[in-house]
């Protein structure tokens, strides 16, 4: 028998495989394409303590392999989310986590706070990374100073597993992930988008509304490949690895750089279906490799 | 009146018809003049109810540089025989190999998409189209002549070569063409056309797809008279289902994305798209003699 079960400080996953934020909407919008409560969790889009209205169109630019985007959190507000959302999310047997945005310190505490009641919801996500808005976002995550103070402010208002997602746009990766485990968090997920830019050569003008925005998709995937090495070999906590990845193939490479699970992202796009064929492509490379527990494999890279 | 099957079976709840990936068979792919070119497309299964207005997110494979699935209307649908088509002009790297695609290739694509233009039951509703923006009318006319209502057609471009697909519109219903070079039709605008300028206020609905300003101007020559209009847009698009939040719209109630509440929506929801209501009659457009 395959195992293919692992675990983020209390979270139970099924499978390693989970979804980006972002690029997932609440599940919801890919129930008709697959069984949501198959995978190993999902990561809801950007909750932040007010609506809001996000950037201006257009909010998209097609790249080599990838895309820009600058939606900027989006969102209706946490007291929409508990209300009118949660509810809907309670269906999936899987862990819904909730992807936690905001600009000030106070900010995502109230957000923590408030998801910290919801009883299926068994994890958070901190998102001090997000490159698309003005203040705030990435500013916490590009110094290890104000990430340890947004992480150590949360950590106190929020019980249940605490991840932070940390920002690629940065020298030094590994203090900054240093930094969060020693405020506290359970776990790290590692990439958010690269800051990048597109510019429409016959208008002269730039793509994005906000002239720059974040890049995903396989052509980050060797940056967050990296990334995740390195943090991996840094932080005793799991490591969540993300960036780019499309196949079970990618989600492998992973796994064998040190991450205990792997988020699927923008692929999700292209074919929405694609996480079920991971898990599926994963559970073969280990029969194929005679490995019965995944868990075997995390950190396997052998140099 | 005659009532389209998936009406009466999905009434207005055609949210609740299943989205599916599928690969379909190209079973032919004609050029139509200009860039444009129809690919007629068959599933080896029954095809999801549709409604005129939705859309399909196609992958292009064999395109290095083309990473994001591409949206195009549906441009009419034969539920027996099982095929649809698509009326794609070649304008980028997408379309442009799409255009090359031969017969038997396979095409991934997921479907059906976005909410559809609302069907009327009033008898008398324009439709105005201008270049590839004819796609999703031709399914429109289609399905109201089955609902029993003959809907005018007026299509508009540059020159001849941009109205595609003219004499099948001809054969559902009285079509009035207009191109600026005066080559085919009326010279000018749609905007221009007499029936445009003469008849719009027997119309009880406006339906329109095409380049935006020209949406835009006929949106608000129908708002002058009261007419709802319907305009179908086309933003860029990522996931196509309402995940990525990329293809927003500023309403009335804020960011919409066009992929799932519209891509059709009420000109009159729209931010920057109405008309300031005390200078309607000195619109150039708008004359109703
Ligand atoms: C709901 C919907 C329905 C559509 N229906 C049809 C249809 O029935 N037939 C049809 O031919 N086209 C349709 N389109 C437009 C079509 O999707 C684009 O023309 C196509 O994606 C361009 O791909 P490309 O790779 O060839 O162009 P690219 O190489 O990506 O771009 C070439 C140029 O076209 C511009 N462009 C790209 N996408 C769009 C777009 N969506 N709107 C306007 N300009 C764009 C780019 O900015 C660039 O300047 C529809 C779009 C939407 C959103
Ligand atoms: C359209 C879009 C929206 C996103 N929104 C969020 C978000 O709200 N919060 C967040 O932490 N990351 C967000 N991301 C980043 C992704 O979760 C992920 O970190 C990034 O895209 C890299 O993974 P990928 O290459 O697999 O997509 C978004 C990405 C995309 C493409
Ligand atoms: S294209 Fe992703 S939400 Fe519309």
């Amino acid at each position: 028998m395959i195992d293919l079960a692992v675990k983020i400080d209390n979270l139970q996953l099924k499978n390693p495989v989970m979804t980006a934020s972002g690029t997932f909407g609440y599940g919801l919008e890919f129930d008709d394409f697959l069984d949501v409560s198959q995978l190993g969790g999902i990561v809801v889009k950007a909750t932040t303590s007010k609506h809001r209205e996000g950037n201006r169109y257009p909010r998209l630019a097609e790249t080599n392999m990838g895309m820009l985007n600058s939606v900027g959190l989006q969102n209706k507000g946490v007291d929409y989310f508990v209300k009118e959302t949660y509810p809907k999310l309670t269906k999936y047997n899987t862990n819904v986590i909730v992807n936690v945005s905001d600009s000030t310190i106070e900010g995502y505490v109230e957000v923590a706070e408030k998801i910290n009641e919801l009883e299926r919801i068994p994890g958070i996500e901190l998102n001090i990374s997000c490159p698309n808005v003005k203040e705030g976002g990435m500013a916490f995550g590009t110094s290890s100073q104000m990430a340890a103070s947004v992480v150590k402010a949360v950590r106190k208002a929020y019980k249940k597993t605490l991840i932070v997602k940390l920002s690629p746009n940065v020298t030094n990766i590994t203090e900054i992930a240093k930094a969060v485990e020693d405020a506290g968090a359970d776990s790290v997920s590692l990439i958010n988008t690269l800051l990048g830019m597109a510019i429409d050569a016959e208008k002269r003008r730039p793509v994005l509304s906000t002239v720059t925005g974040g890049l995903s998709g396989p052509a980050v995937k060797p940056i967050a490949l990296r990334m995740v090495y390195q943090v991996s070999k840094a932080v005793k906590i799991p490591v969540i690895g993300l960036g780019g990845i499309s196949s079970a193939t990618d989600a492998i490479e992973f796994i064998l750089a040190g991450a205990t699970a792997i988020q699927v992202g923008t692929a999700n796009f292209i074919d929405p279906a694609v996480t079920i064929k991971i898990i599926n492509g994963i559970a073969d490379y280990l029969q194929r490799h005679q490995i019965e527990n995944i868990t075997n494999l995390i950190g396997a890279l052998e140099i | 009146m005659n009532i389209p099957n998936w009406i009466c079976l999905y009434g207005n709840k055609l949210n609740s018809v299943k989205k599916v990936i599928r690969d379909l068979e190209v079973i032919e792919n004609k050029p139509v003049g200009g860039n444009n070119f129809i690919l007629l497309l068959k599933s080896t299964e029954n095809l999801p109810p549709m409604r005129p207005g939705q859309f399909c997110q196609v992958k292009v494979d064999k395109a290095p540089e083309v990473y994001l699935r591409r949206p195009f209307s549906i441009h009419s649908v034969d539920y027996k025989a099982k095929t649809l088509t698509l009326l794609i002009k070649a304008i980028g790297k997408g379309t442009t190999v799409l255009s090359g695609i031969t017969q038997g290739e396979r095409l991934n694509i997921v479907y059906p998409l976005g909410n559809g233009f609302s069907l009327t039951m009033e008898p008398n509703v324009l439709l105005v189209g201008g270049g590839c923006g004819v796609a999703p009318l031709l399914f429109l006319a289609q399905t109201l002549k089955e609902m029993g209502i003959i809907p005018t057609i007026l299509v508009g471009g540059k020159t001849t070569e941009d109205i595609p697909r003219l004499e099948a519109y001809r054969k559902i219903a009285e079509t009035h063409v207009a191109t600026e070079d005066g080559s085919l039709g009326e010279k000018g605008l749609v905007t221009q056309h007499t029936v445009f300028k003469t008849r719009l206020a027997e119309f009880k609905r406006v339906y329109t797809c095409g380049p935006e300003a020209m949406m835009k101007a006929v949106a608000q020559a129908a708002e002058a008279l009261e007419i709802p209009c319907e305009v179908s847009l086309e933003n860029t698009m990522a996931c196509g289902i309402g995940a990525c939040l990329c293809c927003v719209t500023e309403t009335k109630e804020g960011h919409k994305c066009v992929c799932t509440d519209g891509p059709v929506f009420d000109s009159r929801n729209l931010n920057g798209w109405n008309i300031d209501k005390a200078s309607a009659c000195s619109l150039p457009y708008i004359k109703t003699e």
